[in-house]
């Protein structure tokens, strides 16, 4: 579905911003990227979907460069959610802002009201259908950037740190989307510096570190490995650090788990 | 003798245009010296509680104001927001929405500058200041182009600079990676320990804060349903109904207690929850 060949992106300032990545992320996956500030993790998200293009290399969306299409109909397929909500809301209304969308993407009338329900309702926006988004608190933009984006549906969604300013009601909304997505097919890339909701997910991780790919491997191999960790400047989530002082072969993978094999022991 | 540095009194606030108070009968009483988180659900008061103590509200934000907010002494009401400013010092969540000038001592001076402060005491608090966040040598660099974790070091700063006595922060870290996040959040304690700012902090990783804090405070729709040391907030279940979302390892201690195993008070940290396992015989 997503493939990267041998990227390399240089920006116009000279910063070598992703170097040689070779990734291929199949449609129905979950994965997860973590790493420092500045690591190349949202420049890697941006190609995704045509917003940046390789200096070196080429970024293949169900075979289709980036270079030789759209980023609006790339986008149909990979919806990407930015970080900071302010550089994707403009609309007038929370529910115009998930309208415009579904417009754009030519959905019809009746397409478009019932989709535009059923997220102001999943997201807890209905009470806020009139306000101007850029006058919702942080956590309320976030949501209705997901709203939005969702709406339409795409193959894979990619969201860049989803759970900033979001209680934990909205994060446990969050891992139903995620799972329902999954239910579905769908595939879900997020980028996350709050290990503590990546943990859980137990999901393939890529650590990035100075535009490169450290690894690629499953949460437990990750999380366990402290080297790597200190190299790319992330902690362990608490429950890894426990399994490491405990020296536990199988790191506890929840708190369910936990509790289970701590008393099971004695 | 300690001395309350915010005293709150019956307050409660609506923004104009809304219906619904976003503040309710609120009393809260803070000393020197402490540091207080503050967590709850989004949208529950916690930026309107913020906003109440700097002066944004009610001078800049309007709304239907009752009841009584004092900080260090002053009725913040009666008081225009460049005193207030002097005395509470602000951190945004996102560094970029705060810092904007073409280097680094321009963006701490801004302040100063700002409330007209003499030349000499400005280039002295300056000096000061950058040399309190370990920004010396980035003094001439453009903002935008430090790292995000030296970006809140400037804001910090920029905030540092006026010698507030009380330093509030609303979501310092959500934008950074989390070593970065521990980074700022040991600076806040350092903060804290060497000048006895009392620190005001808004955050919902609960696992990065709650063992610097001597305060955790819960809103819940306006109205503060938790006020206490954070151990004994967190072993409260009823709190994780208005949102709080608990670290781990005190989700952890709360399921064992469900068996038979209890951790009192709850650890904060893993090795002092394998200390206290031990203890218990497990």
């Amino acid at each position: 579905m997503i493939k990267f060949e041998s990227v390399t992106f240089i920006r116009p300032n000279g910063v070598v911003a992703l170097r040689d990545i070779n990734l291929e992320i199949e449609k129905n996956e979950l994965v997860t990227i973590v790493g420092a500030n500045g690591a190349g993790k949202t420049t890697l998200l941006k190609h995704m979907n045509g917003l940046l293009k390789p200096t070196k290399g080429r970024v293949l969306i169900d075979g289709v460069d980036t270079r030789k299409t759209s980023v609006a109909s790339l986008s149909k397929k990979i919806g990407l959610v930015f970080q900071n909500p302010d550089h994707q809301l403009f609309s007038e209304s929370v529910e115009t802002e998930i309208v415009f969308g579904l417009k754009n993407f030519g959905f019809d009338e009746r397409e478009i009201k019932r989709r535009t329900e059923e997220m102001l309702e999943f997201f807890g926006l209905k009470e806020l259908r009139d306000r101007a988004p850029l006058t919702l608190s942080g956590g309320e933009k976030k949501r209705l950037c997901i709203a939005a984006v969702l709406a339409w549906d795409p193959d894979v969604l990619v969201l860049d740190e989803p759970t900033v300013g979001q209680d934990l009601q909205n994060r446990l909304k969050l891992y139903e989307v995620i799972n329902e997505l999954r239910e579905r097919g769908k595939g879900v890339i997020i980028v996350s510096h709050d290990i503590e909701f990546l943990w859980p997910l137990q999901a393939r991780t890529i650590v990035m570190a100075d535009g490169r790919i450290l690894k690629d491997g499953p949460a437990y191999e990750v999380f366990m490995d402290k080297g790597l960790l200190k190299a790319a400047r992330i902690r362990q989530p608490q429950l890894a650090e426990l399994s490491t002082k405990l020296s536990l072969n199988f790191p506890f993978k929840g708190v369910g788990d936990a509790v289970e094999r701590l008393l099971g022991d004695g | 003798m300690t001395r309350k540095i915010v005293v709150i009194r019956n307050y409660s606030f609506t923004y104009e245009g809304s219906r619904k108070p976003a503040i309710r009968d609120v009393n809260l009483e803070i000393e020197e010296g402490e540091i207080v988180v503050i967590a709850g659900a989004s949208g529950s008061g916690k930026s309107t509680l913020l906003r109440s103590l700097n002066g944004l509200i009610p001078h800049v934000y309007k709304g239907k104001y009752r009841g009584e907010v004092w900080v260090d002494g002053m009725l913040v009401k009666e008081t225009p927001t460049y005193i207030l400013a002097t005395k509470v010092g602000f951190v945004f969540q996102n560094p970029e929405n705060q810092i904007f000038m073409f280097t680094v001592e321009r963006d701490v001076a801004f302040g100063l500058e700002n409330l007209g402060f003499p030349r000499d005491e400005m280039i002295k608090r300056v000096e000061w200041a950058l040399d309190l966040l370990g920004l010396k040598k980035l003094r001439k660099r453009a903002p935008h182009e430090l790292s995000d974790g030296q970006k809140q070091r400037v804001a910090i700063a920029g905030a540092i600079v006026l010698k507030p006595k009380l330093l509030v922060l609303d979501e310092p870290t959500s934008l950074l990676d989390p070593e970065t996040a521990y980074d700022v959040v040991g600076l806040v304690k350092e903060l804290n320990e060497s000048l006895g700012l009392t620190v005001i902090l808004v955050e919902h990783r609960l696992e990065l804060v709650s063992s610097i804090a001597t305060r955790l405070i819960v809103i819940n729709e306006g109205r503060i349903v938790g006020n206490d040391k954070p151990e004994r907030v967190l072993s409260d279940v009823n709190l994780r109904k208005v949102g709080l979302s608990p670290p781990p390892i005190v989700d952890l201690q709360v399921e064992l207690r469900k068996r038979g195993i209890t951790i009192d008070p709850i650890a904060l940290d893993i090795d002092e929850f394998l200390r206290e396992l031990d203890k218990v015989g497990k």
